[in-house]
């Protein structure tokens, strides 16, 4: 989840936003009239070279480019905030019928979805199927479920000394907020927060990733033409549109990607004082214990890594810990499962994703090939540049201080740690940031009752991996370096929405107490109230309190 | 500092302060801290802000026993795990909420309510176990070194600390790492508060403020006049002499009860606070010279000095402002652009009553809103049309004491919540924990991809239990070509 990852390695920079112009001359935003205008171009004249049609066309990205600045950006925020003061978004109807033209869209765009996740990751149909659309589609279905109860207010016991009085918990929208997606998931990491803030009433602009650059152009058109365009947007673009993003005032932001930019997030958030989600990543663990049913664990830890994106995940399994006499089975199960499930040369197996750019095909190479790391290859480690295919790797305790160790790999690498005893693994994760989930493989109650206290994570799963994501009655969200604030669900609900405290109050009852002159029997008639109850009180009423 | 901030994380890491006992007797501590030093307590109060003890009881050491008391109550219910529904496709998983304390919080308070800020979001750390550094205001500094001094020895101050100073104490406290900061005070420290959070990558909360209006409609029940009047002065005036984040800074009112409204406002003064409120003791003092000329500088404007009604007499030896009243002060004028926090109430007149929710929309939104009417649509619309943090009918500043009730801003008026089980969530890291067995498996989970297996995703996600069946029998088809791609 790292949606600009770009700033760290301005060399290849060039490459991304290379990608990223060229596809954005396909498919140009905001002018929808020049777009069309140079579609029928492109159609009345089949002859036109591809050359200077492509000449053409990155002028056409590079005026495009310059007007998403700053301005433009105020403006968008601007016609948003104009466009919500009638109330149309708080409404319910309003909040269905957005929320359904979600669900149509994603019922009716399958293939295209599936094509586009192609496209940025070659990510399986399957796969795409099951980590993306269908989780979008049963959240947004959930949402349209619940929709009704969340929106109630919710009453509130109110005390003796407001008395008498009634009170309630009112959820209404925040404003306008933003949404900045990634790229490892890109369809269901922008579409999930979406539905939360149009849910609770909200105008939302949508930033996804450029990294992935076939969703993000598909979003544009999907949003265009399924939701309402005066209270949803997407804006597309890297670092400067972002940047002119972060610069105007929201009402929420939420972000899903790299520690280092949520910080450039919050830091543009203290700004304005807008409260932020940052939903960012960390090494997660998986500990695997001596007594597990092998082929299960294996298979589980294999649809955390490998089969989520190739690793490429922010909750998916970055490095496993066990012990020194189980590794060899361990990693002969994995050896074993591995093949069945990516057959004998991964390499051509259509039921791995690729890598999503080379920026980040060489920052894994770079974690491969340190010393002291390069030679634990215990599986694997076989890659195409070209292609940008790695294949599953396993390495096998790699020095502790080496980078791969340090960093979130974000990758099919996955090393393996040995320590003497089971137990001797938490100390390894408490020796490192907090992680966004933590997993445990084990029979023995006892250590889950100790890893669930001894550990903290975003989220923690015992004998799995990734399905708690799943559950939209658990918030997700890290803690720490893996993020703050959390969704899913009515969690989503509830991080779009503003919690108003109501207190009515009569005209009847009113003490004389509260007010001044303030005498002592006042404050004895008080004391009573507050400490000791209705008893007390009827004894200071009448003047016989105890001190 | 750093030294000291390491071995409060090393007690942390002990665990001594998640257990039960620990946070039972710490509340407790802080329970018999506030009973038995209860006179020390009103003397520094007096001495800080010239409150009057029974003001002092009601506002700050009223309260905090009603909340420690609520805590007291509350804390093993908020402390057990929650179990979570899954759907049924998940047989023999388990899912629940785990509430954990964050770590070492941080807990900057204000002056105004020396106390009542500073033990309120305390209550919270203690009861989700966490350690805790105080830094209460300089400000205040009778009240600062009682909270140092005396109250630390009720306490284990291994997990919790007092440390008092100014704000470069505050900065050099804001330095450090941190699992929360608790902030009250002013939206200008609070971006600074945020901003330093981010290094490392630390949730805060802001307490703020803002100008919260009170809209007043038009009243035919004398009784209904008077008990609104009341309120409003005594929120107003009562309350630390207007020096309070949830104190009403200005009226909204139809012009044709405006003249009633001040004439009825007036006797009201007088009847609670006295013909000399100086004399009788009975409202507070400015906190220091800066904020008295502050608030003497609002009142320089000739437009503004010339709207006022009632009062407006200042004695800058004493640092004392009488209560007073402002008729239509121009809109651009300071005292109608800056948050009051003094005990200055510009009455502002509309045609209509319901042109409130306009005049209160154009600016930015308050920490609460407090709306004086009978008129059951009227109220609706308000609720409806505008946004605060908190919003009061017929009554203001209460809804402090009310425990069930979150208490905190939106925008402006700051971020996150407290009081009463929203303080305990707010030191806490619920964490999300799901637990599988090996026993069942999907055998579809895992590659090699092919139609049957995406069919009975599409089943199992739309929790099509019949669909399953069918699919795994082989009588339902897949249509679907995976090779399209």
């Amino acid at each position: 989840m790292r949606g600009l990852r770009i700033g760290l390695f301005p060399n290849f920079s060039a490459v991304d936003t290379g990608v990223r112009r060229t596809f954005t001359c396909r498919c140009v935003r905001k002018t929808n009239k020049k777009s069309a205008s140079f579609l029928s171009i492109h159609h009345s004249l089949p002859n036109f070279s591809s050359y200077s049609c492509s000449a053409a066309l990155s002028v056409m990205a590079e005026e495009e480019k310059k007007s998403f600045d700053e301005n433009e950006a105020a403006s968008l925020v601007k016609e948003l905030r104009g466009n919500i003061k009638s109330n149309k978004t708080k409404s319910y109807d309003w909040r269905v019928s957005q929320l359904e033209s979600i669900r149509k869209m994603i019922v009716e765009n399958e293939k295209e979805i599936a094509k586009a996740l192609y496209d940025d990751l070659s990510k399986p149909e399957f796969e795409a199927f099951i980590s993306e659309i269908s989780n979008a589609k049963s959240s947004c279905e959930l949402a349209l479920k619940e929709l009704k109860h969340w929106m109630k207010p919710e009453k509130a016991k109110t005390s003796i000394s407001t008395f008498p009085s009634s009170a309630e918990i009112v959820s209404e929208p925040l404003g306008v907020v933003l949404v900045i997606s990634t790229w490892n998931f890109p369809f269901l990491l922008s579409v999930d927060p979406v539905i939360g803030a149009i849910a609770a009433g909200n105008a939302v602009v949508l930033k996804p990733s450029e990294i992935s650059p076939a969703t993000s152009s598909l979003l544009v058109n999907l949003f265009d033409k399924y939701l309402d365009k005066s209270a949803v947007r997407v804006v597309e673009g890297a670092v400067p549109e972002t940047s002119a993003l972060l610069e105007q005032k929201w009402d929420k932001i939420l972000y899903t990607g790299s520690s280092r930019v949520g910080r450039i997030v919050m830091t543009a958030a203290a700004k304005h004082l807008t409260p932020v989600i940052l939903e960012l990543g960390g090494k997660c663990p998986a500990i695997v214990d001596s007594n597990v049913n092998l082929q299960v664990a294996t298979r589980r830890i294999i649809a955390g890594k490998w089969q989520c994106n190739n690793g490429q995940a922010c909750i998916g399994v970055d490095y496993v810990i066990t012990t020194k006499d189980f590794a060899p089975k361990l990693i002969d199960a994995l050896r074993k499962e591995l093949e069945d499930c990516f057959g004998r040369n991964p390499m051509e197996s259509k039921d791995i994703s690729r890598i999503v750019s080379l920026n980040h095909f060489t920052r894994l190479e770079r974690l491969l090939d340190e010393d002291n790391v390069s030679n634990k290859i215990v599986l694997g480690g076989q890659r195409d540049q070209n292609k940008l295919r790695m294949a599953p790797t396993i390495l096998l305790d790699v020095p502790k201080d080496s980078q791969i160790m340090q960093d979130e790999i974000f990758g099919p690498l996955l090393p393996i740690i040995t320590v003497e005893n089971v137990k001797d693994s938490f100390d390894a994760i408490n020796s490192k940031p907090k992680p966004l989930a933590a997993y445990l493989f084990t029979n023995d109650e006892k250590l889950k009752e100790s890893f669930v206290q001894n550990v903290s994570a975003g989220g923690m799963l015992i004998n799995d991996t990734i399905l708690h994501v799943t559950v939209d009655t658990l918030p997700f969200g890290g803690v720490e370096e893996s993020g703050m604030g959390s969704y899913h669900g009515k969690f989503s609900f509830d991080a779009f929405s503003h919690k108003k405290a109501v207190l009515y109050r009569s005209f009847n009852g009113d003490a004389s107490i509260r007010y001044p002159p303030y005498t002592e029997s006042k404050k004895k008639l008080m004391k009573a109230l507050i400490s000791d109850g209705i008893f007390g009180m009827l004894l200071a009423l009448i003047g016989w309190s105890k001190d | 500092m750093e030294s000291e901030l390491e071995s409060m994380r090393e007690y942390f890491k002990s665990g001594k302060t998640r257990s039960v006992s620990w946070r039972l007797s710490q509340l407790k501590g802080l329970l018999l801290f506030i009973k038995e030093k209860e006179a020390e307590i009103f003397e520094a109060l007096k001495k800080d802000l010239g409150k009057h003890p029974v003001e002092a009881f009601r506002d700050e050491v009223g309260t905090l026993i009603k909340s420690i008391n609520f805590a007291l109550k509350g804390l093993k219910n908020w402390m057990s795990s929650e179990k979570v529904k899954l759907p049924k496709i998940a047989v023999l998983s388990s899912a629940k909420l785990v509430p954990q304390p964050l770590g070492l919080v941080l807990i900057i308070s204000s002056w105004n309510f020396p106390l009542g800020l500073s033990l309120e979001p305390l209550i919270g750390a203690i009861a989700a176990g966490n350690t805790m550094v105080l830094k209460p205001s300089e400000m205040a500094p009778a009240c600062s070194s009682l909270l140092a001094n005396v109250m630390t020895t009720y306490l284990d101050t291994k997990a919790i600390k007092v440390i008092q100073g100014g704000p470069s104490i505050g900065e050099q406290l804001l330095q450090q790492k941190w699992d929360k900061i608790f902030f009250t005070g002013s939206a200008l420290v609070g971006r600074i508060v945020m901003s330093a959070a981010v290094k490392h990558l630390t949730p805060v909360v802001l307490e703020l403020g803002g100008k919260c209006p009170a809209v007043v409609d038009s009243f035919s029940s004398s009784w209904d006049k008077q008990v609104a009047v009341n309120r409003i002065a005594v929120s107003k005036f009562g309350n630390c002499a207007g020096q309070a984040c949830i104190a009403i800074d200005y009226i909204l009112v139809e012009k044709k009860f405006a003249s009633n409204l001040v004439e009825l406002m007036k006797a009201s003064i007088k009847n609670m606070f006295g013909d000399n409120p100086r004399e009788s003791n009975t409202i507070a003092r400015i906190i220091n010279k800066h904020h008295f000329l502050r608030l003497k500088n609002l009142l320089s404007d000739l437009a503004v000095q010339k709207s006022v009604v009632y009062g407006g007499s200042m004695d800058e030896e004493n640092l004392f402002i009488e209560p007073t009243i402002l008729l239509d002060p121009p809109l651009q004028s300071e005292i109608m652009t800056d948050e009051i926090f003094g005990p200055l109430l510009p009455i502002i007149t509309l045609d209509m009553v319901e042109d409130s929710i306009e005049f209160i929309n154009s600016k930015p939104k308050a920490l609460a809103i407090y709306a004086f009417t009978k008129n059951e649509q009227f109220k609706r619309r308000i609720e409806a049309e505008t946004s605060s943090g908190s919003l009061v009918f017929n009554d203001a500043v209460i809804q402090y004491a009310v425990d069930t009730l979150p208490f905190g801003g939106i925008g402006e008026s700051g971020i996150g919540r407290y009081h009463g089980k929203f303080s305990f969530d707010t030191f806490t890291h619920h964490k999300a924990v799901t637990t599988r067995s090996f026993l069942t498996d999907f055998w579809f989970r895992f590659p090699p991809w092919n139609g049957q297996k995406l069919m009975l995703f599409e089943t199992v996600y739309n929790f099509d239990y019949l669909g399953i069946l069918l699919v795994i029998l082989g009588l339902k088809r897949c249509k679907r070509n995976l090779d399209v791609i």
